[in-house]
């Protein structure tokens, strides 16, 4: 066959050779700018300062009020194994990496808005007592506790069950109680996880774009990714611009040293690995069912103050949509317009990333198996991670740079959003496809080879069928990832070129709420519906046999 | 010779139709024009500007590029730099001149401004001025009797009906309102804009959406606009339901102005355009094209209703020069009045 006639290093020289200039080229240009600039005055400037400041006391108060939250989540729903909308609920946990940070906000504001449900409520019961503002700090607050809370209970709660079942039987054996269970049994498990947790979670919130953009934005609530984005597009002030880039791109980086130190080890998971949370009731013999009322009780309200903090936002997300304003918006030909970009970026960002991830995997697995070079194919898989130092506002920024003076950046807005959404995306499909490609391959590799197997029919009748699910799941991920995405958006978007979060940002900045309301409904459904339909279609309707 | 030419005519001529086409397209001079929404509108002056301006000239092609905001227009040609498409810019103002002019991007405009009925004296050779207008509070007779009567009254009464802004950093009206807060209040501005807050239904990105997405489907009672907009509904809608409130203070000014570009590839077009934009024919489509006093005097043509407008008691307006250094630190104070 043709495919046999190429070199095994074409596909993996190709993608390492993307990935490096589309990310390389935008840094080193951000370096050599800000290698011109005054640093010594702008590391006195007290508001450059501020900002970072604010960036990461955010960041910091978001990480722990999230995993306080969480801790004594994950243990109660690990109690309670047995309850209708368990499986539901942490479903709906496993969504919220790719639910629409600007959809999700709308949900937010619905609930917890000046004329939300929870003003009503409290309005309907007679109260003066009124939520605070959710511009500012609160609401940032209460966003990234909303994204990042049920994350971490998830990846928690899977850790927990998989505490053996011989350590719970001497627990029961030797009758310790629940406390000395906690500490001995279940503590060690979250504690391993907990330094992994926090670093994700701190990266998260420190490179939060849509949440900050959408409920903060002031000079009081600003952080580095949004304070770029507005050096840029309101004042245009490209030396700003590159100093709150460089120095995100400084903190972006110790914090992956940092993580890599501490997340050594454990798998965070990030919750995507399909639904692999139990939900069967525990043996008889379980200490968890020998607990006293007062602990049930405890674990239900604490449960049930999740799902008060996690349902509403995601309810009042989907009917709000249905209003007297649905109709015109969803005929309106900027809305159209804007769904019709946001399924080819989309679209078009999945298979880029999907295609990068395969050509990397597939020299990784190269090296691993034939050349018996694990260690460089570990290089090359973490190539693929670059965009994890550089958050897509630092990366348009620098390829803005880049550009600019070439070519009319705005013209070329789509092919953009789809290059830095397909960068955004491969970490994640490196992360859902290494497994698949790699575990078991040595074994199959010698058997394909001592049968004399051609490659193609290999990858047609032994990869393909394994990978089949694995490359439905990381695409449909990408696809909804870059479907959900403002980032990249705001920066080159223009009246020319518009998505759906970004029109759903420019509906709530002008605090039309209705059509906003149906602009986010429409955006869930198609991010909703991208994602089946690529399960669907790519992952086929069985199981692989292996 | 015979030989040869016999041939000839043939091959020549062919030539010369291939070189006609070729010609044909190359001549074709189109000339990109970046400017705010309501200017290319249906019923704004755009269309008819284009039309005129095109029987003017042969082979020429206007292209108008609708921007969200109209100090969006700045910014755009500023991150666009050199590689810009724009030939022209219309749509800035007195408050963004200075800023603009900074920015090197621009050429001088080649247009005698002498002639033209302003305001104010006109010194700049850069910047044509196409139209004028105050900035004043639109109200729905509808839904209020009696509108404040000062900017003072208006910010004094926090539980009182509710207004629609423009955000000052993407729309001149919305930097206008900032300036014209800052020329009456100074220094207090923050605090005044502080109690301006609960009154504030919404801030858009630009004067298009407030208008007509918001205040004419009667979300909001009043609406920063200009005192020329009753004229509108006067002579077009026929009613008399929507009209400007005076304030006491007097009315800051705004003067609306255009560009050509540096980089243009049509600089002589641009310069026709520009000088065709202050003739009474194209000015003939300002004052109910654009809703906003014309810069040339067109006599009878002036529609009635501009002798019913409001007349400002005071003409406010800052030195160009004044907000290009103070703009940043006023707009920072204006986000954190808002945001607190």
């Amino acid at each position: 066959m043709r495919l046999d006639s190429l070199p095994w290093w074409l596909g993996p020289t190709f993608a390492t050779t993307t990935v490096i200039a589309l990310v390389g080229a935008p840094a080193l240009r951000l370096i050599s700018e800000a290698g011109a600039l005054p640093w010594l005055t702008l590391v006195q400037d007290p508001w450059l300062l501020r900002v970072l400041r604010f960036s990461l006391a955010q960041a910091a108060l978001s990480t722990v009020l999230a995993l306080a939250m969480a801790i004594p989540v994950a243990t109660a729903l690990h109690h309670e194994r047995c309850f209708p909308g368990r499986h539901v609920l942490t479903t709906l946990f496993g969504l919220s990496l790719v639910l629409p940070s600007i959809a999700a906000v709308f949900g937010l504001i619905a609930v917890w808005g000046s004329a939300g449900w929870i003003n009503q409520l409290l309005d309907a019961a007679g109260l003066s007592l009124r939520v605070p503002v959710l511009y500012g700090l609160f609401g940032i607050l209460l966003a990234h506790v909303f994204f990042n809370a049920p994350l971490i209970t998830r990846v928690l709660l899977q850790a927990l069950d998989d505490i053996p079942h011989t350590e719970w039987r001497l627990a029961a054996q030797l009758g310790l109680p629940a406390s000395t269970r906690f500490w001995q049994l279940e503590w060690p498990v979250i504690a391993r996880h907990l330094p992994g947790l926090a670093s994700l979670v701190f990266t998260l919130c420190f490179t939060s774009f849509a949440v900050v953009l959408a409920l903060g934005g002031g000079p009081r609530a600003t952080t580095l990714e949004v304070a770029i984005y507005q050096a840029l597009r309101f004042d245009f002030d490209l030396p700003l611009a590159v100093a709150l880039a460089m120095v995100q791109l400084s903190v972006c980086l110790a914090l992956t040293l940092t993580g890599g130190l501490f997340g050594k080890g454990n798998d965070t998971g990030l919750g995507l690995a399909g639904d692999d949370v139990q939900h069967n009731h525990w043996p008889q013999w379980h200490p968890h069912n020998g607990r006293t009322s007062h602990h049930r009780w405890m674990d239900r309200l604490l449960i049930a103050g999740m799902i008060a903090l996690v349902v509403p936002p995601i309810v009042a997300l989907m009917v709000s949509g249905f209003n007297a304003r649905l109709l015109s918006v969803l005929t309106d030909s900027t809305t159209l317009a804007a769904l019709a970009n946001t399924v080819i970026a989309a679209l078009a960002a999945a298979s880029l990333a999907l295609i990068l991830a395969l050509c990397l995997l597939s020299g990784v697995r190269h090296l691993h198996v034939r050349l018996r070079l694990a260690r460089t194919g570990n290089v090359l898989q973490m190539i693929g991670n670059a965009i994890l130092i550089l958050p897509p506002v630092v990366l348009g920024t620098g390829l803005f740079l880049l550009l600019r003076n070439h070519v009319n950046v705005f013209a070329l807005a789509l092919l953009l959003v789809i290059l830095v959404n397909a960068l955004m995306g491969l970490p994640f499909a490196l992360r859902l496809l290494s497994g698949p490609v790699l575990d078991g391959a040595v074994a199959r590799d010698r058997l394909a080879n001592s049968i004399g197997m051609p490659r193609w029919t290999r990858w047609r009748h032994v990869d393909l069928p394994l990978l089949r699910r694995p490359i439905a799941q990381a695409s449909a991920i990408a696809a909804t990832l870059a479907a959900g995405d403002l980032g990249a958006i705001a920066l080159f978007g223009s009246e020319r070129m518009q998505t759906l979060p970004l029109l759903l940002h420019t509906r709530l900045g002008s605090h039309r709420l209705d059509e906003a309301a149906a602009t986010a409904s429409l955006l869930i459904a198609t991010c909703l519906i991208i994602y089946l339909i690529i399960v669907r279609v790519v992952g086929g309707s069985t199981r692989p046999t292996s | 010779m015979t030989l040869l030419t016999r041939p000839l005519p043939l091959a020549a001529s062919t030539l010369v139709l291939l070189a006609t086409s070729v010609g044909a397209h190359a001549e074709t001079r189109r000339l990109t024009i970046y400017t705010y929404e309501s200017f290319v509108a249906e019923w704004g002056p755009g269309p008819a500007i284009e039309k005129a301006f095109e029987a003017t000239c042969d082979d020429c092609d206007i292209e108008f590029v609708a921007l969200d905001s109209s100090a969006g227009i700045l910014n755009r040609v500023q991150l666009e730099g050199d590689s810009s498409d724009a030939d022209v810019v219309l749509g800035l103002d007195t408050n963004l001149m200075a800023i603009a002019e900074d920015t090197g991007l621009l050429a001088p405009s080649g247009v005698d401004t002498s002639g033209l009925t302003l305001p104010i004296e006109w010194a700049s050779d850069t910047f044509v001025p196409y139209d004028y207008g105050y900035f004043a509070f639109v109200y729905d007779t509808e839904k209020l009797d009696t509108p404040p009567a000062s900017l003072a009254e208006l910010v004094a009464d926090p539980d009182g009906p509710k207004i629609i802004l423009q955000d000052p950093r993407s729309s001149t009206p919305g930097l206008g309102f900032l300036l014209w807060m800052k020329y009456v209040f100074g220094d207090e501005a923050k605090e005044r804009w502080a109690d301006l807050q609960p009154r504030i239904l919404a801030t858009t990105k630009g004067w298009s959406e407030a208008y007509f997405s918001m205040f004419l489907n009667e979300e909001a009672p009043l609406v920063l606009s200009y005192s020329t907009s009753p004229a509108y509904h006067i002579e077009v809608d026929g009613t008399e339901r929507y009209q400007a409130a005076a304030f006491e203070e007097g009315h800051y000014l705004q003067v609306e102005v255009a560009a050509r570009l540096a980089a243009s590839d049509e600089p002589e077009l641009a310069a026709e355009f520009l000088a065709f934009l202050v003739s009474p024919q194209a000015q003939a489509s300002i004052p109910l094209g654009n809703v906003m006093y014309p810069v040339a005097d067109l006599g009878d043509a002036l529609p009635d209703a501009f002798s019913r407008l409001i007349e400002p008691n005071e003409t406010l307006l800052f030195d160009p020069a004044e907000v290009r250094d103070q703009r940043k630190a006023w707009v920072d104070e204006w986000l954190e009045a808002s945001t607190r």
